[in-house]
């Protein structure tokens, strides 16, 4: 009988999968309650060398033309696809689903890679504008990435809704630092191997796994952090991030698991140009 | 040669002030439950014109009530068409009484009858006729196809452009089937009261626009009271953040568009008489009172010294006094409380080591006033570089490379407007990109427009004014 060879699960930033800096981790369970894990417990330093790492790939991930982002958010997918078998699995274990269930779920988030990453060239066409002012003047408005984003990952699906908060975001030009389902880490870090062999620039995805009744407050009053997708946090914590994220106004949305492009936008702003007309 | 100017003075006997003014509320004008009145001044001469209403908890909560029965009772059952008709009519109202509208808001708030009469007013009547035509257009403007109003919104607009940014924040909320509760800032009220007449004339349904003037004080009632569904909030970034954080908690929604530091970029190959007239309208326009104002002067360092002596030359022609007087360039400060800000702030400049210059100019002995003000020698640490001086000062600082030019001009948590001034057409996209700022003027600065969003980034602000960006705003979509 042979044994098997089990995963380390780590942190994923910079491209790099590092273990924690406190040396924590946390246990994590299976459906029937059997020992799964042990994900790192990511501490307030993760987050902060996560931030430095995210704020350095978001000036080179938003000047990555738009179509070239298209294309490796469907690079995304595609690598997605070849490891299938892998998060089918682990959403058994995690979820305690079908392999039915679990594989529909994981062929509904690779389908999100596909749908976001035609958005990439898109949004700004649909979005943006040319403003008929009055007087000699062109005058128009583009959609713009923030920065870098927190995702909390939360809902019931621990990959699908993962790759609702994370796909919108970098379809948007955006970086993200995800905080992984604290209950259902398996899906994060196993998506953080598909982002490190995706062509996705290093930093442009952090991974963090931990606790969200920890790791939101840091997130929250991070003053190099610009927006944070709080869809994965319960409404009592997700109310105390929309206050402290006032320090540096934040833009702090919270979505049911919709696709749409509304989930691009609540982190772009709208920039606008004039020039005069004239010879 | 003798190059002064005879005064050619406005009349005032075009506006007619009451000695006092009650609230507006369900369509008529009301007296306060238990509020005080309060001087309102001319800031030119501190002669009062009026006595103004605080608006009290109990005025709030009737304000919010009419506006709330307007709402579901006319209101949101009326067809867009219709309602856009009333936008059109209040817009032809505004043209028709423009010449009353442009001397009331330059006596009540002391800035040029050229600008009022030139900038403000008509502005205003264009953001009515603009917004009037989206009303039955809702399903266009983006956010899906049954686009609804948020309800009953309360606003809070600033003194600088007193009637403008009442029709920056009315009009887009009307034209989108909500009603309003609006709140003037104390030192200019008169406008947004003869405002009232209008919606009385244009026979707007009780209810739909309820102004309750009053001070900050006031405008803490609106934010809180449980009736307001969004909230929309034009004022210093700190009031903006204590906004944000009061309605953690609720459902309310809110834009804001705050304060800016905004950085007007000087290329070496600027066109250099037009761009000295763009420096000029950057930061002494309307007092600088304008939270887009291009308050830094970033100016590429070899033509520094160039631009700096045409740009004294210019600010010697600036014709500083008598707001009402056609010929002048920069009226009163709004108030005392903001020349003492101003003051300080200038004090502090010169305390932390930069230069100070302003032309040879005489100021009124009454009113409020400053000179137009230029610092040279700033650094980046320096207050006059980093805090919003909202006055007539600006801050000349160099830089090399266009790279160091970005990386001053983003180098501030505001994020709402920058200029840049070149001739080469691939420089000015390459900066326009790169810039952290919701508006950018190329080779131009301070030009608005209804079709125009407006609105900032970062500590900014939050959401857009304006264009179909800024109705946007004001519907709830289907997410």
């Amino acid at each position: 009988m042979r044994i098997d060879v089990k995963k380390t699960y780590k942190l994923f930033i910079g491209g790099e999968f590092p273990r924690s800096e406190s040396g924590r981790s946390y246990e994590v369970y299976d459906a029937k309650g059997n020992f799964l894990a042990n994900p790192a417990l990511a501490s307030r330093k993760d987050l902060r060398d996560a931030v430095v790492s995210s704020r350095g790939a978001a000036e080179k991930w938003e000047k990555t033309s738009a179509f070239n982002r298209s294309q490796i958010l469907y690079r995304v997918a595609e690598v997605m696809q070849g490891r299938a078998e892998q998060f089918v699995s682990e959403i058994i274990a995690q979820e305690g689903l079908t392999k039915s269930q679990a594989k529909k779920q994981v062929e509904k988030a690779i389908d999100l890679w596909v749908w976001y990453s035609g958005w990439c060239d898109k949004i700004a066409t649909i979005y943006g504008a040319t403003n008929p002012v009055s007087g000699s003047f062109y005058n128009f408005t583009i959609p713009e990435p923030l920065g870098v984003v927190g995702v909390f990952a939360g809902g019931k699906d621990s990959l699908l809704d993962l790759v609702h908060g994370i796909a919108p975001v970098l379809a948007g030009g955006n970086v993200a630092i995800t905080l992984a389902n604290q209950n259902f880490p398996l899906s994060a870090i196993t998506l953080s191997e598909v982002f490190a062999t995706s062509d996705l620039p290093a930093g442009v995805v952090n991974v963090l796994t931990g606790k969200h009744s920890e790791l939101a407050s840091w997130v929250a009053s991070h003053m190099d952090i610009d927006g944070i997708d709080g869809s994965g946090l319960d409404s009592q914590v997700y109310e105390s991030v929309r206050l402290a994220g006032t320090d540096n106004l934040k833009r702090i949305k919270k979505f049911s698991s919709t696709q749409s492009p509304e989930r691009i936008l609540a982190f772009m702003e709208s920039k606008t140009v004039w020039h005069p007309i004239g010879i | 040669m003798n190059f002064e100017y005879s005064p050619a003075p406005e009349s005032i006997a075009i506006v007619d002030i009451k000695p006092e003014y009650n609230l507006f509320i369900g369509g008529k004008f009301v007296p306060s439950k238990g509020g005080k009145r309060f001087e309102s001044i001319n800031p030119a001469n501190e002669e009062v014109l009026s006595h103004i209403t605080q608006g009290t908890s109990a005025d709030v909560d009737r304000a919010v009530k009419a506006a709330t029965e307007a709402y579901k009772k006319i209101w949101s059952k009326m067809s867009g068409a219709e309602r856009g008709k009333y936008l059109f009519r209040i817009a032809r109202i505004l043209q028709e009484r423009a010449r009353e509208f442009a001397v009331l808001e330059s006596m009540d708030n002391g800035k040029p009858i050229r600008e009022t009469r030139d900038t403000d007013i008509p502005l205003a009547a264009a953001h009515f006729f603009y917004h009037a035509g989206w009303a039955d257009k809702l399903e266009y403007a983006g956010v899906g196809e049954k686009p609804k109003p948020h309800g009953v919104v309360g606003q809070i607009i600033p003194w600088n452009f007193p009637l403008l940014m009442l029709a920056w924040k009315v009009a887009p909320a009307l034209a989108t089937g909500n009603t309003v509760v609006l709140k003037p800032a104390e030192t200019t009220s008169l406008t947004a009261l003869l405002f009232a007449e209008v919606c009385q004339q244009a026979e707007l349904p009780s209810g739909v626009v309820n102004i309750v003037t009053g001070d900050g004080k006031t405008g803490e009632l609106i934010v809180n009271h449980p009736g307001v569904n969004k909230i929309a909030f034009t004022g210093s970034t700190e009031v903006g953040k204590l906004i944000a954080r009061s309605v953690v908690g609720t459902k309310k929604a809110l834009t804001l568009e705050l304060g800016g530091k905004g950085a007007n970029i000087i290329f070496e190959d600027a066109p250099i008489d037009e761009t000295v007239e763009g420096v000029i309208n950057g930061i002494y326009f309307n007092q600088g009172h304008v939270c887009c104002a291009g308050s830094r002067l970033l100016v590429q360092e070899n033509i520094k010294e160039e631009l700096l002596e045409k740009l004294k030359r210019r600010m010697s022609m600036i014709r500083v006094g008598d707001p009402l007087d056609k010929n002048t360039d920069l009226g009163a400060i709004n108030s005392r409380a903001q020349l003492t800000k101003i003051r300080e702030l200038a004090d502090s400049g010169e305390a932390e080591g930069a230069q100070r210059w302003s032309p040879e100019c005489s100021l009124p002995n009454k009113g409020f006033w400053f000179p137009p003000t230029f610092f040279t020698s700033v650094s980046q640490a320096h207050r006059i570089a980093r805090e919003e001086i909202f006055g007539p000062v600006l801050s000349v600082i160099t830089f090399r490379t266009p790279s160091e030019a970005i990386e001053k001009a983003n180098n501030t948590p505001y994020g709402l407007s920058a200029g840049i001034w070149t001739d080469k057409g691939s420089r000015i996209l390459w900066t326009a990109q790169r810039l952290k700022a919701g508006v950018v003027w190329a080779n131009t600065f301070n030009k608005f427009d209804p079709a125009s969003p407006f609105g900032g980034y970062k500590e900014s602000g939050w959401g857009r004014e304006g264009g179909r960006h800024g109705l946007a705003a004001y519907l709830r979509g289907e997410h």
